[in-house]
């Protein structure tokens, strides 16, 4: 059988800001293989798809489509030649039927009335060719299982002849029978001649079903290796070995009385059994994979979600959080993950973000004392050497990490207990992330308790003193930081 | 760098370089327009105009919309004029009358709030039940108040200036305050810039989107009252179409239906500006429905105006 290259994406590199996504990196797609693509969570995986795509230009770089070179990127340009991207959002319309779905793009011939009749039949055809004839094709997307309408995915792309499919963790949100049968159709494919791309984090699942590997690291092409070459302790190393910087400051913080306790906490879907403590002066990491369920128990705590049951005790009284105001009252702060969306008010004067939640402590009778509010946010600002031009310009005009350091201060302003940050560096030049290392520490000397969630392992390696990992929603260890490498965590990340 | 800070004043002044146009528009359409007795007519008819639309500011600061206060208005009128015949003081009638906007505008915002329907149904639906109630109240026709009570504040004047446009006057600042002054007012316009911000930043964002929809109930509660006091009498009939006034009003002002933006005095300039357009083809004797028609396109053409020159970027 000869190989066929379908893709071959060579020395692509991107960049957003100053940030490199990838550099040089190199990527192939044959025909019949199934190519694992893995990497730590902002390896570059994304992006590399996204390119493929057509939704971002590429820098530079070269991409061929069956030896032919791309001209021009576009959705379209990708589509036609056969591209196809099942992200991990599903691009579907739930109020429509199957059949609508799969055809969404070409609901009628030129006349403009649509032939129901054929639309359903060859739906069912199509349907019928994956081996999922219980699925009716007059049947709501909303209503079907999350795995069905993973499948509703795939027969679009089928529909538009696509020659390489590309799955972005298709596993994560489907169960273990699920997967087997999302796996046989990946393996009929494959004989059929797709290329198909398959992007995950669970180890495991790739042995079961790839035939190359493709490690990335940073944006970096780390390497190719054929699956009965390599070995999953290899494969960690891979991903994750790298040199540590020296980004990280020095903390002299005592560690004191546990603050929170968390024991047994439910919440949705996505937090089970949750239970951690977090002490005066510590900085307690957060570990996981993206949809780990990190970011869902720290809402809850925070009182942002409902909780379905467990107990939050903080200074050894239990409370029951229903909203942030009552957090925010007992004296905890949340940073969250997106800045933009819920961290900052980007379009007000930084300094209305700054005493935003102690407004009241620079009013009198609720007039605000325009005088004190300025002298008190310039004092926190200056405390988390954030660089502006005027203390009453818009948040949009500051950079990223500026924008964080305002974040910040609007919680230093209010003089948290314990202070929740998601993913406090996300989207920051390193020089500002320095920066705001050096800020989680003053406040931790201060004696804050701090909790990190963190997907870059370095941060969480050399910033925690203790490390929580999580995993589907639970605790898959708790680890105290003495000298901890990056395989211990990831280790916990993966599934074994 | 001269032709930049231009471009600037004239970005940041859109609203009143607007209104001066209207102005001078008048000015040669008319000579009679820059009599005193003109201007104060205007003036006074515009009051009412004047209070509602900063109620509706507060809810439209907020992301939200208001289309009931027009109703508001015409409740508001049928309810004074009734406690009045029933023989109440004027202060008392007043008084609660305004409690029915409190009380309206208290439902219409936890529906929006704490239920979190759309603002656009909530008050679509109470713009309709509010009618009804007035109608009810009234069975639909106009009601007299009696003779030497609320007809007083309409009449009235301190000078040559009615007490109609000096009640106005104290809203506006009252508003400007709050609006600039008041952590209330900071907040209302934060929840509009980004409701999840403040949400985490431990507010309780639900109160203060209620306290807003009562603003807007009682100003336009108190709309109706002026109305009342003007022609001395209180309908069902009054206030019909004025919630897009209102609305328009804000949005020629510079406040973004998006929320997080808005100005008390812009506002005002924004009445204005819809008083101008109306008086101009008064005065020009333009029949009432191309009126209507070319109100509309001008309202289209300044909030334009408005897109083309404001500082806000896009955001897709």
């Amino acid at each position: 059988m000869g190989k066929e290259c379908l893709v071959e994406m060579k020395k692509i590199s991107k960049s957003f800001g100053g940030v490199h996504a990838l550099t040089n990196m190199d990527f192939e797609i044959n025909k019949g293989v199934i190519h694992a693509l893995i990497g730590e969570n902002g390896a570059g995986k994304s992006t590399l798809m996204k390119i493929l795509s057509g939704a971002y230009v590429e820098d530079s770089g070269k991409i061929l489509f069956e030896g032919k070179e791309k001209k021009g990127t576009s959705p379209k340009i990708s589509m036609d030649a056969g591209i196809s991207v099942i992200y991990q959002e599903f691009m579907l319309a739930p109020h429509l039927t199957v059949a609508e779905n799969i055809f969404i793009d070409r609901l009628s011939e030129k006349s403009g009335i649509i032939n129901w009749k054929k639309m359903r039949n060859d739906a069912k055809k199509i349907l019928k060719e994956v081996g999922f004839e219980d699925i009716d094709p007059n049947a709501k997307v909303g209503e079907l299982s999350i795995a069905y309408q993973q499948i509703v995915e795939i027969c679009k792309s089928l529909s538009r002849n696509a020659k390489v499919l590309i799955l972005d963790e298709p596993s994560a949100v489907l169960t273990f029978n699920e997967i087997q049968k999302l796996f046989t159709l990946l393996r009929k494919l494959k004989k059929e001649g797709m290329g198909i791309v398959y992007i995950s984090h669970r180890l495991e699942e790739l042995f079961e079903l790839c035939d190359n590997i493709t490690v990335m690291k940073d944006g970096y092409y780390v390497g190719s290796y054929s699956i009965d070459e390599i070995n999953k302790s290899e494969l960690i190393e891979k991903m994750v070995g790298r040199e540590l910087k020296s980004l990280y400051p020095k903390r002299n913080a005592k560690i004191g009385e546990v603050i929170l306790e968390v024991e047994n906490l439910n919440a949705g879907k996505m937090v089970r059994d949750v239970s951690f403590v977090v002490k005066k002066g510590e900085v307690l990491g957060f570990g996981g994979l993206v949809g780990a369920g990190r970011t869902e128990t720290l809402r809850a705590v925070f009182g942002v979600d409902k909780k379905d049951g467990g107990k939050i005790i903080l200074k050894g009284k239990e409370v029951d959080l229903k909203t942030p105001h009552e957090a925010v009252k007992n004296k905890i702060g949340l940073l969250a993950e997106d800045r933009k969306q819920q961290g900052v008010l980007l379009e007000m004067p930084i300094r209305y973000n700054v005493t935003l939640s102690i407004i009241n402590k620079v009013s009198k009778y609720g007039i605000i004392n325009h005088k004190k509010d300025k002298s008190f946010a310039e004092n926190i600002l200056k405390k988390v050497t954030a660089k502006y031009g005027k203390i009453d310009d818009h948040v949009d005009s500051l950079s990223g990490g500026n924008q964080q350091k305002v974040a910040l201060a609007k919680w230093l302003a209010a003089d948290c207990e314990l202070i929740i940050l998601d993913e406090p560096t996300r989207g920051v030049d390193v020089g500002a992330k320095a920066e705001i290392y050096k800020n989680i520490n003053d406040l931790a000397e201060a004696g804050a308790a701090i909790v990190m969630i963190s997907s870059e392992m370095d941060e969480l390696l050399n910033m925690s003193d203790r490390i929580i990992v999580m995993r589907q929603g639970r605790v898959t260890g708790e680890l105290e930081n003495n000298h901890l490498k990056d395989v211990d965590i990831m280790k916990l990340c993966v599934e074994e | 760098m001269k032709k930049d800070s231009i471009l600037n004043m004239i970005k940041k002044y859109n609203t009143y370089i607007i209104l001066i146009i209207c102005i001078l528009a008048c000015i040669v359409v008319s000579p009679d327009f820059l009599t005193l007795t003109n201007i104060i007519n205007i003036v006074k008819q515009y009051a009412g105009l004047t209070v509602i639309a900063l109620g509706m500011l507060f809810v439209i600061m907020t992301g939200g919309i208001d289309l009931s206060v027009g109703s508001y208005v015409a409740l508001g009128s049928v309810t004074v004029a009734i406690f009045l015949t029933k023989g109440m003081s004027v202060p008392i009638a007043v008084l609660l009358t305004l409690c029915i906007g409190v009380l309206g505008g208290t439902f219409t915002g936890i529906l929006v709030a704490k239920i979190k329907m759309p603002p656009f149904i909530v008050t679509m639906a109470m713009m309709t039940v509010i009618k009804g109630i007035a109608f009810m109240l009234s069975n639909g026709s106009p009601i007299k108040t009696p003779l030497n009570t609320i007809g007083i504040l309409g009449k009235g004047k301190i000078g040559v200036i009615p007490y109609l446009v000096i009640l106005a006057v104290i809203v506006v600042l009252i508003s400007a305050f709050i609006i600039r002054n008041t952590s209330f007012g900071r907040i209302i316009m934060a929840i509009g810039s980004n409701e999840k911000c403040v949400l985490l930043s431990g507010i309780q964002v639900p109160y203060y989107k209620i306290a807003a929809y009562i603003i807007s109930a009682v100003c336009a509660v108190l709309g109706g009252i002026m109305a009342a006091s003007r022609t001395a009498v209180g309908t069902p009939l009054y206030g019909t179409g004025l919630e897009l006034d209102a609305i328009a009003a804000c949005v020629i002002g510079g406040a973004s239906l998006n929320g997080g933006e808005g100005s008390a005095i812009k506002t005002v300039v924004g009445v204005l500006i819809l008083a101008l357009i109306g008086n101009i083809m008064n005065l020009l004797s333009v029949p009432s429905y191309p009126q209507d028609v070319i109100k509309g396109a001008i309202i289209i053409i300044s909030i334009l105006i408005q897109i083309f020159t404001s500082e806000r970027k896009k955001t897709v």
